[in-house]
């Protein structure tokens, strides 16, 4: 035992542990996201409990959670009567009743104890709606346009739904699009108007030519108007009788309807078929209930376009920096100051980025803009408040650094020969980066692009002060002139899970989305990761040929 | 192009190097662009931060002289500082022009309606901006300056005027109509309390509240009428705002009454305010009133506030102000911050703050004694009257209540019973005190640092000493790139796990986790001892390298082990609930979201940074320095402790600089894994806030140019130092090991 100890043996394996436990981590952590970010679109079965407390018959209905065992004396000093229960520990569910707003709280824990029997009737429905969650419950009559069916009742339904929904989505097609526009445009308008009023060039031709344009766009509103009014009243026609838990006969207007399904009374396939569904709409979708349900639509497309923006941005600087350091830099105290620079900035808290874009980018040289730019929106920001430009800016420095150094790995593969080839044949060193060096490094570039894409895709902390909000109305890119809004705030996923997960009201409720988005994010950030691994390797390989 | 003539090659040839001179030019400034951006990081928040740190400054606008004979009892100014307005005995409000071409030239002149001899004269807390006058016959009228602003033509235009605040009537102060003949007074939500003292040693408390009359919905003020009991000379009487202390001072003893319930009055306290050897000479309540302010003649200023004692709460002297000015007349309070100012009688003006005990500005600012001072609401100008003549003062004094010692000192705030490091930065109130000081959330920066290190730290170590000195080439590849994908895991996520699925597993599984602490080295030794035991030949069958594999099963092994018998555990050791055990008999408080949560999650976002720069290290030590160590018969360990790790410290221990720093400037983990509350303690079951996380909560609702916005940008700067410090030296370390190893 003694000579083992000393053979040091004992230690490797300790060592070898702390591999074990690293590896066990993250793979684990990643499966976890994994598995509750794609479960969570899986239809589960809803059961009916019918639970007896304290004497009292009761039927819940809902989804079962969670379960956990609890020690039977916790439950028992909260004053719950166990009855002749004596096991050390006692399991609890916990269920999701949905219905919300007929029940004091939609998750509930419920004592295994209590319950007496436990059910998946095949015909019970659920309801996803647009306000108050779902609802769990049994159809029992279907109401179109006052007339009232009680057989056929899931088909007619299916049709009606569809109706509604449809009626949905025009309406608001037309008040996101055609309306829209027209506020987009009157606001417009009176800036200008303001702006003439600034100069002093407004002419009362101006004023009447103002006057004018608003009283067409007001009647072009009006018709819309009644139109989205006419929708509305169309999608309120129908309506559905469900029973509840509570045993109580409940009226659900369609239109508030999004979709229904049995999952109890789904095979295999359907569920598969659902799940797709069920994922589609989470990629595709708004956020609703204070972004506690819905997709992540508008989260996923800002998080792309302020990437994109920073990927614009950050690129040149980036590249030219790095053909600084490897192709022109003289081993000096300036050179030896970059490079520290480089390192630091690399190492710089994000938040300390997001402290300075607020300061700098925002309150500065927004400030300054709009005051030369945009005096007529004042005293209201332009883009003197945090806004999606100034988002991919304060991120463009924050990754600098990492095209930086990917890009000057890059160029040090580039075997030197090939640059004096190119010199001895006349070329200007200007001419053998342009046209040999930077084309033979673009993989490098663009792995280090893809790096600091998935770098920014995952910062929060800076974005929290420059730009992100929790709920943005409009997208920055849509079909008012001049298309691209660089100014407004936008959604962005990785925020999304912290105020969702953090910030909401149902934290309980939201939390399997929160999974779901984590795991959106993660899997986008990876993938960014691998394939930025896989060019690099490519590269590695490609001038090892080369070298010899 | 050979075709081409000499001569157009030549001019492409200067075209070529023209264009390789530019290229050469911009790829130069783009270079020096990065170390710019880094520059610029730096001197902008040293631009943002300056400000709170320099001194305040007082410069006389302007003066004009008044015309002789007016008796003037009190002065003010509008909130735009271009009227001033002076109220007379004789009951005349007159208006000013302060600013611009028509300093000094009287606006308008208003009569006050009063309606009686007037005896005396009050005025309210300053930001109330109300005063009032005493009459003989038992009565007073309240009055205040009305400002009307109006943009005739796009330009501002300010009209002054008097207006009544309770209409045009007289309150009854006095129930048996004696003259009052001196007196203070408070308004507040309906409620006026007039504390007055009518004859000599007879002080009287009166309260009025609104009613509204049904019949006709006009107010009426309902009188209750009390008295105070006082023995001695009655030298000066205050009245908290909202009218629930009083205060009469007799000499040197001040006497505080409880008035909130006018049926109760009741004495708190009497105490002897007087320095030693030193009598009183006047005494003032400060901005958010309470705190007293007590000028004696030996030039010192005590300020008093309550504190919890044993008695309860007592009004204590809390910190004294040595002037060295013993011809201080009077003290006046600023609106809403705790600055106030002193007056003397040769003209000499200072400018104090009391919570951060700093003189700000002393200097002459009139040629005779000061009769009258007062501050504008902005506290941005100040009118000062001596003799006849009026001066007006403009005061730059952005940031009296941060001070480099108040940041990392221990101070008294009013209403604590002690000094203490406190951070608390808003509050729904005007008059609230911000409280700055850096200490707690440095603190706790640092904890959260200390614990993430604790776990990161022998994990990443132990784990890249192994994967670049032992693990076979073909494991490594992969080992490698998976724990570095670690690092590109996004901190919100992991914040999101810790906070959301980890913290509750804890509070849970309690004792698993400490099964774990001690289980998991002895499984590995007990699963090392029995490998040794093995026969040779099923060694072999496993290739070198691969220990870390066999232990996978182990781990997991052991995880579930550990989780299944904490209940087991629980019940057995303590008592069934570790946290009513942890609560009773250990003394510790338990939070949810702890510091071993942000330990182990900011461990988490730490460890591939340690691990990726510390594997580096060991695995370019030369083969040549093992191979030699173990010919010479050293062990594959003796090596390793003796030869590699010793050539590798250098790279080791920027590996830990590297970490440290992200550990130190890590936002999202400890925003959402920690309550965020701003405690100094080191407990292992309570949370922090650090400065990252202070920051990114408070960041978005601090009014630009305010105080608190400048002490985030501090904070945000000392983040920027911090971790400036470490990457440079662990940068500098790495250069000279990487030169060392090519000498090698």
């Amino acid at each position: 035992m003694n000579n083992w100890f000393k053979s040091g043996s004992p230690w490797i394996w300790l060592t070898g542990g702390a591999v074990s436990i690293s590896l066990i981590s993250v793979i684990g952590l990643l499966a976890l996201i994994a598995w509750r970010g794609l479960s969570f679109f899986w239809p589960s079965e809803v059961v009916q409990l019918e639970l007896e407390v304290d004497g009292k018959q009761s039927i819940v209905i809902g989804e079962i959670y969670d379960r956990e065992n609890v020690p039977t004396s916790r439950i028992l000093a909260t004053g719950a009567d166990l009855g002749d229960y004596n096991e050390e520990f006692v399991e609890r569910l916990l269920v999701k009743t949905g219905n919300r707003e007929y029940v004091e709280l939609d998750f509930r824990w419920i004592l295994t104890t209590d319950i007496k029997s436990q059910s998946a009737p095949e015909e019970m429905a659920v309801f996803e709606r647009s306000k108050n969650g779902n609802f769990y419950g049994y159809v029992e009559k279907v109401i179109e346009n006052g007339q009232v069916h009680t057989t056929d009742k899931v088909e007619k339904l299916e049709e009606l739904v569809e109706r509604a929904v449809s009626l949905n989505e025009q309406a608001l097609d037309l008040q996101n699009g055609a309306i829209g526009h027209i506020n987009y445009e009157l606001e417009r308008a009176r800036l200008k108007q303001r702006s003439y009023e600034l100069n002093g060039e407004l002419t009362q031709e101006r004023i009447q030519e103002y006057e004018k344009f608003k009283a067409e766009q007001k009647a072009q509103y009006d018709t819309l108007e009644k139109a989205l009014f006419k929708l509305r009243d169309q999608a309120k026609r129908d309506q559905v009788i469900v029973k509840d838990m509570r045993g109580e006969m409940v009226k659900i207007p369609l239109y508030q309807v999004l979709d229904f399904t049995f999952p109890n009374d789904m095979g295999f396939f359907s569920k598969l078929g659902q799940y797709f569904i069920q994922l589609g709409k989470f990629v595709s979708d708004d956020p609703r209930e204070a972004n506690t349900e819905g997709g992540v639509f508008p989260a996923i497309f800002g998080t792309v376009f302020m990437v994109m923006l920073m990927a614009v941005i950050v690129t040149p600087f980036g590249v030219v920096a790095a053909i600084y350091l490897h192709e022109y830099a003289a081993k000096n105290a300036v050179t030896k100051m970059i490079r520290i620079a480089v390192i630091n900035l690399a190492g710089v808290p994000s938040i300390v980025y997001g402290v300075f874009g607020l300061g700098f980018f925002v309150y500065m040289l927004g400030g300054s803009l709009d005051q030369l730019f945009y005096p007529e929106a004042l005293p209201g920001p332009t883009f003197g408040t945090p806004g999606v430009m100034w988002s991919a800016l304060t991120l463009a420095i924050l990754t600098l650094p990492v095209v930086i150094v990917s890009t000057e790995e890059g160029l040090s593969r580039i075997p030197s020969s090939i640059r004096q080839g190119s010199l001895a044949l006349g070329a200007t060193k200007a001419e053998t980066l342009w046209r040999i060096i930077v084309p033979m490094a673009s993989p490098a570039i663009m792995t280090g692009l893809i790096l600091a894409v998935a770098r920014a895709a995952g910062e929060v902390a800076p974005l929290m002060l420059v730009g992100v909000v929790k709920m943005a109305p409009t997208l920055p890119l849509d079909g008012n002139f001049p298309f691209m809004h660089l100014d407004r705030k936008f959604m962005h996923l990785g925020f999304h899970i912290y105020d969702v997960g953090f910030q909401s009201p149902n934290v309980e409720a939201a939390r399997p989305l929160v999974y779901a988005t984590a795991f959106l994010l993660v899997s986008v950030i990876i993938a960014l990761n691998i394939t930025a691994i896989g060019v690099r390797n490519h590269l590695r390989e490609k001038f090892k040929v080369l070298e010899h | 192009m050979a075709s081409h003539s000499q001569k157009s090659n030549f001019h492409t040839d200067r075209g070529r190097l023209i264009k390789d001179k530019v290229a050469q030019f911009s790829i130069f400034s783009g270079g020096v662009m990065v170390l710019a951006a880094l520059l610029m990081i730096f001197f902008y928040l040293l631009y943002v931060v300056a400000p709170i740190f320099e001194s305040a400054s007082v410069t006389p606008r302007n003066e004009f002289t008044l015309p002789v004979g007016q008796k003037i009892v009190a002065a003010g100014m509008e909130e735009q500082t271009e009227i001033a307005y002076l109220l007379t005995q004789s009951g005349m409000m007159d208006f000013y022009h302060v600013k611009g071409l028509e300093f000094g030239k009287k606006i308008n002149s208003s009569k006050i309606n009063l309606s009686g001899k007037v005896t005396s004269f009050a005025q309210s807390a300053p930001h109330l901006g109300l005063y009032a006058y005493g009459f003989d016959n038992g009565e007073i009228t309240l009055v205040h300056p009305k400002f009307e602003v109006s943009f005739p033509n796009d330009t501002r235009v300010i009209t002054p005027g008097i207006s009544y605040p309770i209409g045009d009537v007289n309150l009854l102060v006095d129930e048996h109509a004696q003259a009052i003949k001196d007196f203070a007074f408070s308004v507040d939500e309906g409620k006026i309390s007039v504390l007055a003292q009518t004859q000599k040693n007879k002080i009287i408390f009166t309260v009025f509240t609104a009613e509204e009359n049904f019949m006709t919905d006009e107010i009426e003020w309902i009188a209750q009428y009390g008295e105070l009991d006082v023995e001695g000379r009655i030298d000066e009487l205050l009245i908290s705002p909202d009218g629930t202390r009083s205060f009469v001072r007799s000499a040197n003893k001040v006497f505080i009454f409880n008035t909130r319930d006018i049926d109760n009055i009741s004495l708190i306290q009497g105490l002897a305010a007087n320095e030693e050897n030193s009598n009183l000479v006047s005494s003032v309540l400060l901005a958010g009133a309470n705190s007293l302010l007590f000028n004696n003649d030996n030039g010192e200023i005590s300020q008093w506030f309550e504190v919890l004692t044993d008695q309860g709460r007592e009004f204590t002297k809390v910190r004294t102000f040595n002037t060295a000015d013993k011809n201080i007349t009077a003290m006046f309070p600023e609106f809403y911050r705790r600055t106030f100012f002193t007056v003397n009688q040769e003209g000499d003006l200072g400018l104090y703050y009391t919570t951060s005990e700093s003189i700000l500005w002393l200097g002459k600012v009139a040629n005779s004694a000061i009769s009258h001072f007062a501050i504008s609401p902005r506290s941005d100008a100040a009118l000062v009257i001596a003799g006849n003549t009026v001066s007006l003062l403009d005061i730059v004094n952005e940031h009296p209540e941060v001070s480099w010692s108040g940041l990392w000192n221990e101070v008294w705030y009013e209403g604590y019973s002690e000094p203490g490091y406190t951070w608390q930065s808003t509050s729904a109130s005007d008059d609230f005190e911000s409280k700055f000081s850096l200490i707690p959330i440095s603190f706790g920066t640092i904890k959260a640092a200390f614990y993430a290190m604790l776990f990161a730290v022998p994990i990443a170590l132990s784990a890249a000493v192994y994967t670049a000195y032992f693990m076979s080439p073909q494991l490594r590849k992969v080992v490698k790139p998976t724990i570095e994908i670690m690092e590109a895991l996004p901190t919100v996520i992991l914040g999101f796990l810790a906070g959301l699925w980890l913290a509750p597993i804890f509070e849970e599984h309690l004792p698993a986790i400490l099964i774990l602490l001690f289980g998991l080295p002895l499984s590995m030794l007990a699963t090392a001892f029995g490998w040794s035991k093995l026969p040779q030949s099923m060694r072999n069958s496993v290739p070198e390298g691969s220990h870390s594999l066999l232990l996978i099963p182990v781990v997991l092994l052991l995880g579930v082990f550990a989780f299944s018998m904490s209940p087991l555990v629980e019940s057995l050791l303590f008592g069934g609930d570790v946290r009513q055990y942890l609560t009773n008999d250990l003394g510790l408080n338990f939070d949810q979201r702890n510091s071993l949560v942000v330990g182990i999650a900011m461990g988490f976002a730490v460890i591939p940074t340690i691990f990726t720069i510390a594997e580096d290290a060991v695995f370019s030590v030369p083969k040549h320095l093992t191979n030699g160590s173990l010919a010479l018969g050293a062990t594959q360990w003796q090596t390793l402790v003796k030869v590699v790790l010793l050539t590798a410290s250098p790279g080791i221990f920027s590996a830990i600089m590297m970490g440290l720093g992200r550990a130190v400037g890590e936002t999202m983990i400890v925003l959402m894994a920690t309550g965020n509350t701003p405690i100094m303690d080191w407990s292992i079951f309570q949370g922090m806030r650090t400065l990252a996380a202070n920051i990114a909560v408070e960041m978005p609702e601090s009014e630009v140019g305010s105080s608190h916005y400048r002490i985030l940008f501090l904070a945000a700067f000392v983040l920027f130092i911090f971790t400036f410090m470490f990457n440079t030296v662990a940068e500098f370390v790495r250069q000279r090991l990487r030169e060392k190893y090519s000498s090698m």
